[in-house]
């Protein structure tokens, strides 16, 4: 084990697979400008490149070169600036396989921070995950720990599909015991953050340490909440989440996204439907207020939802509880 | 081999090919008529194009890669796949090469090297430009051929890849096949080269890339052009942009209408949409098929006897994928929830 922050966990989790295969390529934007950059000292040019501001064809070339056996992994340092790039990301990669008849591959990982809530205002601090969730074909990370981030970037790297992989910006220098040596977390398996029998509260991203620290506060009250982070929300773990729902009977929903763009919302809908009569109440989501995240810090606070707004949902939820 | 001359046998594969593609292309277009409603959605012809496409795939060699447009049958029927996989595709078939789940856009063929085709239009070079970049790690010589539009060459994908092949010398060769429309627009009216009367070619120099205009419709002119640019990219020196100048001979694609309208092509745009029959006509006069086929003859590379056998024998091959592809049963409902992941 060693205490890395969470921005080091990613790299390491990038050295782990280029050590152990010849195939991944790492580039993007500002990067791998000297020759003693880290990745490019180890690598070489070959293997690790700078690349102008051109998503689209940054992207593209990172689906070309996995199709012709290849794992690249592009830096795109903010999920927005996949925007500019939307039909490689959600058009071209994702279908190659499937049209194809299964004939090809394209293992990519998109490797693009969000939710940079600290003043970055309306253009760089959007929580777009549910944009690229839906999408058959691409998978999404949402790691919350220095640990998972290793885990699950080497995960990411060896998938033979493409992935975007969303590192929350505010997680970037959150410290966590990460293993040494080899580390793979498996997609598809929420981790239970923490234990309680009262409330499932689900996060992800940033949204995780706000609902444990919510969740703590409550403890002092008697409440015991369960808060599962599902790492992955394609594929979803959907099955820890009904198993906690049926113990609880009590589901809150935490997402930075706006109320109509969040993962949560998917969520919800999938319990309502496969898991409705463990309900014992509505079920509850903390979200984004429907607005572009402002500039200024009492308004950007006022938005995204907190802890106080985590705990009025646990709260809401729980009314009339017997 | 001679890169820059094609020998008589050479020529003969050639003029093979291209009435093979040929043939192909008139019986897609015939099943609109003759089995109505076995072909859905969009689809795109290759007629016209032949001389281009064959005589810059004369020089892929095993481990090149090629990619394509929406406009694809032509290069997979070169490449070695089987045309009747190819029809059964089109046809929406189990026996199709992508099993039914792509289509007359999405014709592909990993193990002959027709890596992708995307629908999106210049989408798909930067995928060219990744394979160049796999190839170039190789360092095996491989070249990659990358085939799009002149539509295409508006598009952001392009100028972003093109500027990244030639920064890092990728070994590809970008043939844009500029066959004078748009859709329904004239390149004159989209294009500031073609409005100012210079040749498409002139967007290399913004790349520092070798740009060459060529007419598309001889297959011997594309031959050497396209023969330079891939000893180019083969040693290492980077990409070559190729403008070849072909005239497409159906329209842009059958007609796009929903589904009790009866799908069919319709004339030429210069003719439906310009009223210029003549330019059409003129067109149809250059038909790089029989000209070539004249060309052979001429030269005496080629019996006419020999010539018309070579046509009868594409005839029944490509009637043979034609029966094959309605024969062939669909797909089975459940294959629609595979392939999605690897």
């Amino acid at each position: 084990m060693a205490n890395l922050p969470f921005i080091a966990a990613i790299d390491a989790g990038i050295h782990q697979e280029m050590r152990r295969d010849p195939s991944v390529l790492y580039f993007g934007q500002n990067m791998a400008t000297t020759e003693n950059h880290e990745f490019v000292a180890e690598y070489g040019h070959d293997r690790v490149r700078v690349t102008p501001i051109s998503e689209t064809a940054e992207i593209g070339i990172a689906i070309g070169a996995a199709m012709a056996g290849l794992r690249p992994v592009v830096e795109l340092y903010m999920a927005e600036f996949m925007l500019v790039a939307m039909d490689q990301v959600v058009n071209e990669a994702p279908r190659f396989r499937y049209m194809s008849g299964g004939q090809v591959k394209v293992p990519l990982v998109l490797k693009a921070g969000f939710g940079f809530a600290c003043g970055w205002a309306g253009q760089h601090t959007g929580s777009l995950t549910a944009l690229f969730m839906g999408v058959p074909g691409l998978k999404v990370v949402v790691p919350s720990t220095a640990a998972d981030a290793k885990g699950l970037m080497a995960t990411a790297i060896r998938d033979d599909n493409p992935v975007v992989f969303l590192h929350h910006y505010l997680l970037t220098l959150e410290h966590g015991e990460v293993p040494d040596g080899e580390h793979l977390v498996p997609f598809g398996k929420a981790e239970v953050r923490r234990s309680g029998g009262d409330v499932t509260i689900v996060a992800t991203g940033w949204m995780v340490p706000r609902s444990l620290a919510a969740a703590e506060k409550l403890a002092g009250e008697g409440i015991q909440a369960e808060v599962i982070d599902p790492r992955t929300v394609a594929p979803l773990d959907l099955e820890t989440i009904l198993k906690s729902v049926a113990k609880t009977g009590r589901l809150v929903l935490v997402d930075q996204a706006p109320r109509h763009a969040t993962v949560a919302g998917i969520i919800a809908g999938d319990v309502a439907e496969q898991g409705f009569s463990s309900l014992k109440a509505p079920i509850v989501q903390v979200t984004a207020r429907n607005t572009t995240v402002p500039y200024s810090e009492p308004l950007e606070a006022y938005v995204i939802p907190d802890e106080e707004r985590i705990i009025a949902g646990v709260r809401s939820v729980l009314k009339g509880r017997l | 081999m001679n890169v820059q001359v094609p020998d008589a046998e050479r020529q003969v594969w050639i003029f093979t090919q291209m009435l093979r593609i040929r043939a192909f292309e008139e019986r897609v277009k015939r099943t609109f008529t003759e089995h109505p409603g076995v072909i859905r959605g969009h689809t795109h012809l290759a007629d016209g194009a032949e001389a281009s496409i064959v005589g810059s795939l004369s020089h892929f060699r095993s481990g090149d890669a090629a990619l394509a447009t929406y406009r694809c049958h032509g290069y997979p029927i070169v490449l070695g796949s089987d045309p009747k996989a190819l029809m059964a595709e089109i046809y929406g078939r189990a026996d199709g090469i992508c099993k039914g789940l792509g289509g007359s856009m999405h014709l592909t063929d990993v193990k002959r090297g027709f890596l992708g085709t995307s629908g999106i239009v210049g989408a798909g070079i930067p995928h060219a430009a990744g394979a160049a970049w796999a190839a170039q790690i190789r360092k095996k010589g491989e070249v990659v051929f990358c085939f799009f539009g002149d539509g295409a060459s508006k598009q952001g994908a392009f100028y972003e890849t093109l500027n990244i092949a030639s920064l890092w010398k990728l070994p590809a060769i970008f043939v844009m096949e500029n066959n004078g429309y748009n859709v329904v627009t004239t390149t004159a009216q989209e294009d500031a080269n073609a409005a100012n009367g210079e040749p498409l070619s002139t967007k290399a120099r913004a790349f520092s890339m070798p740009g060459v205009t060529i007419d598309g419709t001889d297959p011997l002119a594309v031959y050497a052009t396209v023969g330079a640019a891939v000893e180019r990219a083969r040693s290492g020196a980077g990409p070559t942009l190729v403008e070849s100048k072909v005239y497409r001979l159906s329209a842009h694609g059958n007609i796009i209408a929903p589904p009790g309208v009866p799908l069919h092509y319709p004339e030429h745009e210069a003719i439906t949409v310009f009223g210029n029959r003549a330019e059409y006509e003129a067109a149809l006069r250059g038909d790089p098929v029989p000209r070539f086929r004249g060309t052979l003859v001429q030269s005496g590379v080629l019996s006419a006897a020999k010539a018309d056998q070579l046509a009868a024998q594409v005839a029944s091959e490509m009637d043979a994928a034609v029966a094959f592809g309605i024969k062939s049963p669909f797909p089975k409902l459940e294959s629609a929830l595979e392939n999605i992941y690897a």
